[in-house]
């Protein structure tokens, strides 16, 4: 069998963002301390940027100022004219769009890699929006051979209706890192050792790719978002039941119909309902109590790369 | 050393306050569970009231909105003249003052116990002021002995010669309950049961007391302050490392000099350089970083709790 493979131009600017939720610390404090010394993120050829994001939020340790930094990259609110008027994030997106985007542009960044944590039991997870990207599929099969078996997951957000406008997505290649479980305004050692790593390992692929490695197809397992589970909520709209102590802490793991679910405030039950399995991810993470999510359910399936290699060799 | 006064009287008013922090879940959501549906606070011989001490805070789930409320209940903030740009948990703290106290007043409530969750991996922690505090010392016994599987620990945080700035020094007798590890803005079902379960005992040992149950006298072993440890910093004031793996999660384990204690970004270990062994507690709580504690410093000492004087039984339950 032939494999084809697809030559892909070299990559010339990576961007790591840190703060993009401010009160994310892990990120906060690797870019900081690689704006301070970015020897460990230099790679021959490569021009490496670490980026704070949310400035503003960061030093209030707070998620946002005015609203969801990484959720406005959208071309309505990149659009709007620029006034003093418009939410702060909304300003900010601008000014970071216009430093590492647009996308596909001539001194466009090619690869943007966000960093976040998340307080639910998520482990090291690495976040897709295209299912059709060779290079990412390639990039992230790599990183998931070189952590384990420190397991690594890939939560694919590619929806029609689910997908978000993140920060990451001006860039042609755009990679969200996700380490939990941390809480908000904690930074842990053990966590931070893991995305430390995760981005290791996305840099030693690139530089190998850029210099002229070939990688074979490859096939990765993902867990791709089918739909968001609120908590149950009371006719004032507080929650009225919580996440059932036998599904916190269960990211990844398969959840059946009939299995607990929630427990309300009065000691019932709520089980999965439907016929399907699927595999939780996000369970319990404090910010989204706002956002209506309690959890989202995914379903597993295999993703394909071809064969890639640099166009330039 | 002599002990305070113990309750001569039965427990009347008792008061059990959520929200102190509006952050801190598992107390938000049982005080406003109890708000509509107070009937698992009622005892025969009292009811407890439910409060949602920090609304604001609460609304916006954040720790506070202006200044930090458990730090606002000293004499200087609740008894100078009030003006229209105070803090609102400064007002807040005269209000649940004139609800729950006034502080070190004969009208005081008879016990207050104020509800925390930490990031830290405390498990199930009591803190009272004081080894003085006799009623109190009893209350931490009796839920030691009700669950042994908990290991509660006790933990007197006043430190001599300071005066008392917490919620539930404002009535008679108080205890907090401080439960983790629990992310802010987090609620965690394991976590939400037991808070709810020692609140039942809290209340449980309350009845007993007024109904005229005898507490012999017994030793008791507890943690109380010596010192803190703030974060490695630049110059600047930025953090320049965290928590070193070989202590983070170690709450109340003890800490020998020279053992790892930070670990820098750049990569080398920070050892501990005091003299003695010392029991680390709310080991990277996310509140304490703008407070500059990375850790507190805790000495384990053990102390005799003198037996409570037996009350005459209530004469007739509370209507």
């Amino acid at each position: 069998m032939t494999s084809c493979h697809i030559a892909e131009e070299p990559i010339k600017k990576v961007a790591i963002f840190g703060g993009t939720h401010g009160n994310e610390l892990t990120g906060v404090f690797l870019v900081k301390h690689w704006l301070e010394n970015g020897a460990e993120i230099q790679r021959t050829g490569l021009e490496v940027k670490p980026f704070i994001t949310n400035p503003r939020a960061v030093k209030k340790c707070t998620r946002y100022i005015d609203c969801d930094l990484n959720r406005i990259f959208d071309l309505e609110n990149l659009g709007k004219k620029m006034s003093e008027d418009l939410p702060y994030e909304v300003r900010r997106a601008q000014e970071i769009y216009h430093l590492f985007g647009p996308k596909d542009g001539e001194d466009s960044y090619d690869i943007i890699f966000d960093l976040h944590n998340t307080t639910s039991n998520m482990g090291c997870t690495l976040i897709l929006e295209d299912s059709r990207n060779n290079f990412l599929i390639q990039m992230f099969h790599y990183i998931k051979t070189s952590l384990a078996p420190l397991p690594c997951y890939v939560y694919l957000i590619e929806h029609p209706s689910l997908k978000y406008a993140t920060t990451r997505s001006i860039a042609k290649y755009p990679v969200g890192i996700e380490v939990g479980p941390q809480p908000q305004g904690v930074l842990r050692a053990d966590i931070l050792d893991q995305m430390r790593k995760m981005i290791k390992h996305a840099l030693d692929f690139i530089h190998h790719f850029n210099e002229g490695k070939e990688f074979p197809p490859c096939a990765i397992e993902v867990y791709k978002i089918i739909e968001k589970v609120d908590y149950p909520r009371d006719e004032n709209g507080e929650i009225a039941a919580v996440i059932h102590p036998n599904l916190q802490d269960q990211d990844w793991k398969p959840l059946h119909p009939g299995d607990p679910m929630f427990l309300t405030l009065d000691g019932k039950t709520m089980p999965l309902g439907g016929d399907c399995i699927v595999y939780p991810v996000f369970v319990n993470e404090a910010a989204y109590y706002e956002k209506k999510e309690a959890f989202a359910k995914t379903t597993k399936l295999m993703l394909n790369a071809k064969s890639i290699r640099c166009s330039v060799h | 050393m002599c002990s305070l006064p113990v309750p001569r009287e039965p427990l009347r008013r008792v008061a059990v306050t959520g929200g102190t922090h509006g952050n801190e879940m598992s107390g938000v959501y049982l005080a406003r569970h109890w708000l509509q549906a107070p009937a698992e606070l009622q005892r025969l011989s009292f009811s407890a009231v439910p409060v949602l001490a920090n609304p604001a805070a609460t609304a916006a789930c954040r720790r506070y909105v202006d200044h930090d409320l458990n730090r606002a209940f000293t004499s200087s903030f609740l008894n100078s003249r009030p003006t229209p740009d105070d803090p609102y948990e400064v007002t807040r703290a005269r209000e649940l003052n004139q609800l729950l106290g006034p502080k070190a007043s004969g009208r005081a409530f008879d016990f207050v116990l104020d509800l925390h969750n930490t990031t830290a991996n405390m498990g199930t922690c009591l803190i009272a002021k004081s080894s003085h505090e006799v009623f109190a010392m009893h209350l931490c016994r009796h839920l030691q002995l009700q669950y042994p599987e908990l290991s509660c620990q006790v933990f007197l945080c006043q430190r001599s010669g300071e005066e008392s700035y917490n919620l539930d020094s404002v009535a008679k007798n108080g205890l907090a309950l401080e439960l983790g590890p629990q992310p802010q803005g987090v609620l965690r079902a394991d976590i939400f049961s037991r808070m709810r379960t020692l609140v039942a005992t809290v209340l449980d040992f309350i009845e007993l007391f007024n109904q005229g149950t005898a507490f012999p006298a017994f030793e008791m072993e507890a943690y109380r302050p010596v010192g803190v440890m703030d974060f490695p910093r630049t110059d600047a004031g930025n953090l320049a490392g965290t928590v070193h793996p070989q202590l983070q999660d170690r709450d109340f384990q003890p800490l020998q000099p020279g053992a790892p204690i930070f670990q820098m970004f750049s990569g080398e270990d920070l050892l501990y350089d005091g003299e003695s062994t010392v029991y680390p507690v709310f080991i990277n709580e996310a509140a304490y970083y703008e407070k500059g504690i990375a850790f507190v410093q805790t000495e384990k000492f053990t102390f005799t709790v003198p037996a409570m004087p037996v009350l005459n039984p209530a004469p007739s339950p509370a209507s």
